[in-house]
């Protein structure tokens, strides 16, 4: 097979999702939420669901995603994005809605609505990304923060005596009997981003069922907050976060 | 003539939501306003008209179901009193930045903080000049009677789907306990998923479909150029409304010499002073405003020069009498009588404050309550 060959039509066998826009992303290199957006855009592709879906996006860095993602979008207060996809989900039982939200909007700020979401059982989808700070206003501890990490509000490591420990939302919400599936992933490889969006197809296709919350957390890196490089902060998360946050699933109710 | 029944205020706004085709109430128990959720429970409005009812985890949780629903192009509710309106304030400052419409029924009780369950009329500065941060009003209808309950709540969806904005029906908790004859509102089916893609498809978040661009809910722009232009397009909003939805009721204003001035409760009270005060050969008129936003400014202007005094009546400490100040501009004096704590005006009350007024024996200290001559 020579190039020509190679670039026919015929013989591609991968592109860029047509749902993720051509807009030139805000987040710095080496951020995982461009990987999480490709790959949300990717499941929505594959299930063919674009006219159906409506997300909602957050406060912290992704409150823009709705600039990536060729699909209607709500963009909620700070914590507040369960409350809005319940509404929406109730209104519009045959809808696909998922929030996407980070660690400080929705394991800090937003612990009341997730909780009740997830206990309500609505089927929509939770993608909850976790890199362990506050990105968007400068590294700034948050619930998940590790024990000794230093953040900008934590500047000697973060400490249990003063601060509490790494919350481990998913665990909580995995007690939920209204939560169908929830699993922790990670797309710091090609195999892990595979993985991840297996995962994120049997977290929206589970809404099919009518069965309960999917909640998917992505542990992520933040290189800028983090203060590393993007390779850094890859090995860092896997030596680190991953002894805290293990990936796998926690419960798996869906039967696919 | 419509059918008649004996409802308490609270109900009458519960049966006219599922009446007008509202798709989706949610709400948090508070007192004095909680057989809004109670009644809308029992009724069960989704075996007959599809409308969902839900009980919010908190009053913060039921304004963000609003901003999503309303967000699709839903007729959608929510209600509270006075402590849990504080709480939705930062979810309506997002539903106006973001030009949603919904309908939101604050049932005032008297503060501040925890207060007291009793009613008042204390409300009226944080919800008539915005009460959340940034520049923005929400419409304001104050009922004066469980009739009003009743038909405001349509009037206040054709508001809030007309000008894209939240729109309070703000009201006391006498109004929503108290017992009246009322005909029930029309019954209007719900708007079908095609009427909702057909009306408000433009910008509803209803599922991008390939004949459109995707639809975007959202009170966020970084630009400060496009903020700013966004901030004239609202605040030319306002004053459209301001030009065009006043509304205001005025009573035996023709020959007045004492004008009266209030609004909900207050009204009902100060117009039984007024019957009496007639009875004495008083001549006593009353405006009552029924918007709140827009004020009617216009309305108390023109009367002014027509009488020898004005006395504004709130179950407030003095709120809504600094708009009236604004309309009178310091042409005739300006009295205050108001009460707080769940203290109610008594007609008996007002009527001997107009009396000492009238015959020039006026002191504040003879009168319950907060007494003023404000301006």
């Amino acid at each position: 097979m020579n190039i020509s060959d190679i670039i026919k039509p015929e013989n591609k066998v991968y592109g860029k999702s047509g749902l993720l826009l051509d807009k030139e992303m805000h987040y710095c290199p080496g951020c995982s939420h461009g990987t999480i957006h490709k790959i949300i855009a990717e499941t929505i592709d594959e299930l063919d669901i674009q006219e159906q879906v409506i997300g909602v996006s957050p406060v912290g860095c992704a409150v823009l995603a709705y600039d990536y993602i060729d699909i209607d979008w709500q963009e909620a207060a700070h914590g507040r994005a369960p409350a809005l996809a319940t509404a929406i989900k109730r209104l519009y039982p045959e809808k696909y809605v998922f929030t996407y939200q980070g660690d400080g909007d929705l394991a800090s700020i937003g612990t009341g609505e997730i909780i009740h979401t997830c206990n309500r059982g609505d089927s929509v989808t939770i993608i909850f990304v976790n890199n362990a700070i506050y990105g968007m206003t400068g590294g700034q501890m948050a619930p998940t923060t590790l024990e000794g990490m230093k953040t900008a509000t934590t500047p000697q490591g973060r400490s249990h005596i003063t601060s509490g420990f790494p919350m481990k939302i998913t665990e909580m919400i995995a007690l939920l009997p209204g939560v169908v599936y929830a699993t922790r992933q990670s797309v710091d490889t090609p195999a892990a981003e595979r993985k991840a969006k297996r995962s994120m197809i049997k977290a929206f296709k589970s809404q099919q069922l009518k069965k309960g919350t999917s909640f998917i957390e992505i542990v992520s890196t933040c290189n800028s907050g983090w203060k590393m490089t993007p390779v850094e902060a890859n090995i860092w998360m896997r030596e680190n976060m991953f002894p805290v946050f293990p990936p796998g699933d926690i419960k798996d109710e869906t039967g696919f | 003539m419509g059918e008649k029944i004996l409802l308490k205020g609270n109900e009458a706004i519960a049966i006219a939501a599922v009446r007008c085709g509202c798709d989706g109430y949610f709400g948090y128990p508070i007192t004095p306003q909680s057989e809004i959720l109670e009644t809308l429970s029992e009724m069960n409005p989704e075996k007959d008209t599809g409308m969902i009812v839900l009980q919010a985890e908190s009053e913060v949780a039921a304004i963000n179901m609003l901003y999503g629903g309303a967000g699709c192009g839903k007729k959608v509710m929510t209600s509270s009193s006075s402590p849990g309106i504080s709480l939705m304030t930062e979810g309506i400052s997002y539903i106006a930045g973001a030009e949603l419409p919904c309908v939101i029924v604050d049932v005032m009780r008297g503060g501040p903080g925890l207060g007291t369950i009793q009613p008042a009329q204390s409300d009226y500065f944080q919800i008539t000049k915005g009460g959340g941060h940034g520049d923005y009003r929400t419409i304001v209808l104050a009922p004066a009677s469980v009739q009003e309950m009743n038909d405001f709540v349509d009037l206040s969806f054709d508001l809030a789907f007309k000008y894209k904005t939240p729109v309070v029906i703000l009201t006391d908790g006498v109004i929503g306990q108290m017992m009246e004859k009322v005909e029930l509102s029309p019954v209007k089916p719900r708007w079908t998923d095609e009427e909702i893609v057909k009306l408000h498809g433009d910008w509803a978040s209803t599922g991008k479909t390939s004949d459109r661009k995707r639809n975007i809910i959202t009170s966020l722009d970084l630009d400060p150029h496009r903020q700013e232009v966004f901030n004239m397009k609202l605040q030319s909003k306002y004053r459209e409304i301001e030009r065009s939805e006043v509304r205001c009721e005025t009573m035996l204003c023709e020959d007045a010499e004492y004008l009266v001035i209030a609004y909900g409760l207050s009204a009902r009270v100060s117009q039984k002073a007024m019957e009496l005060a007639r009875e004495e050969g008083i001549k006593v008129g009353l405006i009552r405003p029924v918007t709140l936003f827009p004020y009617p400014y216009g309305v108390i202007e023109k009367a002014v020069p027509h009488v020898k005094s004005i006395l504004t009546v709130e179950m407030s400490a003095g709120q809504m009498v600094e708009d009236v100040a604004l309309a009178v501009k310091g042409k005739a004096p300006l009295y205050f009588h108001g009460r707080t704590g769940g203290m109610l005006p008594s007609p008996e009350d007002i009527l001997a404050l107009i009396k000492s007024i009238a015959e020039g024996t006026y002191n504040p200290g003879d009168f319950s309550g907060h007494n003023k001559l404000w301006l």
